[in-house]
């Protein structure tokens, strides 16, 4: 080995010329959150076990799950529906929002392992781009676990939005991915270690699956869960995909859900999650910079 | 322009003091060693320079650059290689250094050609594109050194490089920094290992519960303590009494200046006695003439464990000991989270 030791002169010695050259801060932050994003891809290509469970499970979900109330008298999920077609857009949300609720968790083992601070030692144009590459990968993440879910139901007799529909599907995944995602990085900065992030992920889970129109719609709830269940974000996403799916003439306009407090319209729905991704973002930030400044 | 330049220091966690006053200055193209115990702030001390924690006062200046002021341009110009070594396992070696090139931003043409070299410079050919979880714990170091240095860094930093390595991984990391130094890196290294620093640092700063208790060379502190240092074996392990009869005989020579009796090494004797004098023949003279025979014995300069003794009045060793049953390493460990 001592043969190889021997650094070659000009390698060492010479002065490196990017920090002479004018800093190109766009650049530099695209570079570094490709690098990052990249770091994220190569890990699930070589542990692939993720995704396979990730679109397992919403497979699982629907068959299982659908299968549970398929003897449920006709017209109780409403007007001359299964409950297959039903479930669909519950379990394209719930995939989507256990993904993001999980994001921090990567994050989380870099601080315990110490990696993060070989990003943090390295003259970043901005720290956000660690956040920037989760964002991206779970994104990513989430809209081909959502395209196998589509593709899976409508296998299942659940049929199809129209191409505008799907878009539309598309958008609202990510509006919730993005304002979760946002949410579960906080936390990985704000919580000690992991093990107090895997509590909060399993005490927010399922509570919120359950107190959505998820599984059941609302007229079946009890008042109070009503309440909650319109205060949920999750029913802000879950309401518009499922409209769009049962109903080929939509617009903004259609009134989705029937909450304690008022009708809400797509378009309504539409603005509280944009609303709920802008809050969750903004109030994250704080933290963020105190953390990563 | 001292490549690095430390100025009254202060960083507190808590209650804790970590780094009480810590004043250093590093001239470009040297081996700069940070010696002290467990715990006396060295660790604290690099996080402060590399940016990693904030301190709480005092002057941290890269180059001539503020770390606290332009942290980004100050990093640009560090290279870190923290105690423990942090891989990703499921990359591979060639991944991280690609990964590590772009967090410094080099164009991909010259990352590559340095990715290379680095590999290269660190015989690291043979386990480029196998992943980092099935490396060894020297080949890991080896290859977060290649990671530090891949931008070319003014100074590097080293945090305890050689703790938990094999006496050939270890020997293997001292040649590399004797190499860097021979091609101008500054290298800037913390150890609690004295033949680490002895070997290494042509300018060393003894660090003590978080305060700069000597600095200078190694050979200029060891004269400043004086004397040199005998070491004594009556027998493989010695009776207390002859022990104590050869004390007695040794204190009434002239050129001997301090004798104590270490249990822990069988009843071996220390002497502190006149340097470039006859003393060691005149102890072995002694000790003939009263009968007693001689295991072993040697003479040798002062070592910067007795430079530390002499400011702290307890050895390295002992040091490392007693912080060690004081130490809370889950508030460590948190500390050095982010």
């Amino acid at each position: 080995m001592s043969s190889t030791l021997t650094p070659s002169k000009n390698g060492l010695s010479e002065k490196p010329l990017a920090t002479l050259s004018q800093p190109n801060l766009v650049g530099e932050f695209v570079q570094e959150t490709l690098a990052l994003t990249r770091r994220l891809f190569i890990q699930l290509q070589r542990r692939p076990s993720t995704l396979a469970a990730g679109i397992i499970q919403p497979l699982m979900w629907l068959i299982l799950f659908g299968a549970l109330f398929q003897n449920a008298p006709q017209g109780l999920f409403g007007d001359r529906i299964s409950y297959g077609q039903f479930l669909g857009a519950g379990v394209i949300v719930f995939t989507a929002f256990g993904g993001a609720l999980n994001a921090g968790l990567p994050v989380m083992f870099d601080r315990e392992f110490g990696f993060l601070n070989r990003l943090l030692v390295a003259p970043l144009a901005s720290r956000f781009s660690i956040v920037m590459a989760s964002a991206i990968f779970i994104t990513t993440l989430s809209l081909i676990q959502t395209a196998a879910i589509v593709v899976m139901s409508a296998l299942l007799g659940a049929g199809l939005p129209n191409a505008f529909g799907l878009a539309l599907v598309a958008f609202i995944v990510l509006l919730l991915v993005l304002g979760v995602t946002g949410l579960s990085l906080g936390l990985a900065f704000a919580l000690p270690g992991h093990i107090e992030l895997i509590a909060v992920i399993f005490v927010t889970n399922l509570p919120l699956l359950f107190a959505s129109t998820a599984l059941v719609p609302l007229s079946f709830m009890p008042k109070w869960l009503q309440v909650v269940a319109t205060l949920n974000p999750l029913s802000y996403a879950i309401e518009p995909i499922r409209y769009l799916y049962l109903h080929k003439d939509w617009s903004f306009s259609s009134i989705i859900m029937q909450a304690p407090f008022g009708n809400v319209s797509l378009g309504g729905a539409l603005l509280i999650l944009v609303g709920f991704c802008t809050l969750t973002l903004i109030s994250i930030q704080p933290l963020l910079r105190r953390r990563l400044a | 322009m001292p490549a690095v330049f430390i100025e009254k220091l202060q960083k507190r966690y808590g209650s804790v003091e970590a780094v009480k006053d810590v004043s250093l200055s590093v001239q470009s193209g040297e081996i700069f060693g940070l010696l002290g115990p467990n715990g006396a702030g060295k660790t604290t001390t690099l996080r402060c320079l590399c940016t990693l924690t904030e301190p709480d006062s005092g002057t941290i200046e890269v180059s001539g650059i503020s770390v606290v002021d332009n942290p980004r341009q100050a990093r640009q110009r560090l290279g870190y290689i923290a105690q423990e070594v942090a891989l990703d396992k499921v990359l591979t070696g060639r991944e991280l250094l690609e990964l590590q090139a772009a967090l410094y931003h080099l164009p991909k043409a010259t990352a590559k050609q340095r990715i290379a070299e680095t590999i290269d410079l660190l015989g690291l050919d043979e386990w480029a594109d196998k992943r980092t979880g099935t490396y060894s714990g020297g080949l890991k170091k080896r290859l977060d050194l290649a990671a530090g240095l891949l931008h070319q860094p003014d100074v590097l930093v080293l945090d305890e490089p050689t703790v938990g390595l094999d006496i050939e991984s270890r020997s293997t990391v001292w040649n590399f920094l004797r190499r860097l130094r021979e091609v101008g890196t500054t290298v800037l290294i913390t150890s609690h290992y004295l033949e680490e620093i002895d070997a290494l640092a042509d300018r060393v700063a003894i660090i003590d519960r978080g305060m700069v208790i000597a600095s200078g060379t190694p050979s200029e502190l060891k004269d400043r303590v004086g004397g040199d240092r005998i070491t004594l074996r009556i027998r493989e392990f010695s009776p207390t009494d002859e022990a104590q009869q050869a004390k007695s005989l040794l204190e009434s020579l002239p050129t001997v200046q301090e004798v104590i009796i270490n249990p822990a090494q069988g009843n071996s004797l220390n002497l502190v006695v006149t340097p470039n004098s006859e003393a060691l023949m005149g102890v072995q003279q002694t000790l003939q003439k009263a009968g007693l025979p001689t295991f072993g014995i040697a003479q040798s300069r002062p070592s910067l464990d007795d430079v530390y003794l002499t400011a702290t009045g307890r050895t390295l060793l002992d040091a490392d000991l007693a912080a060690a049953g004081s130490r809370d390493a889950k508030a460590e460990k948190k500390q050095n989270m982010r």
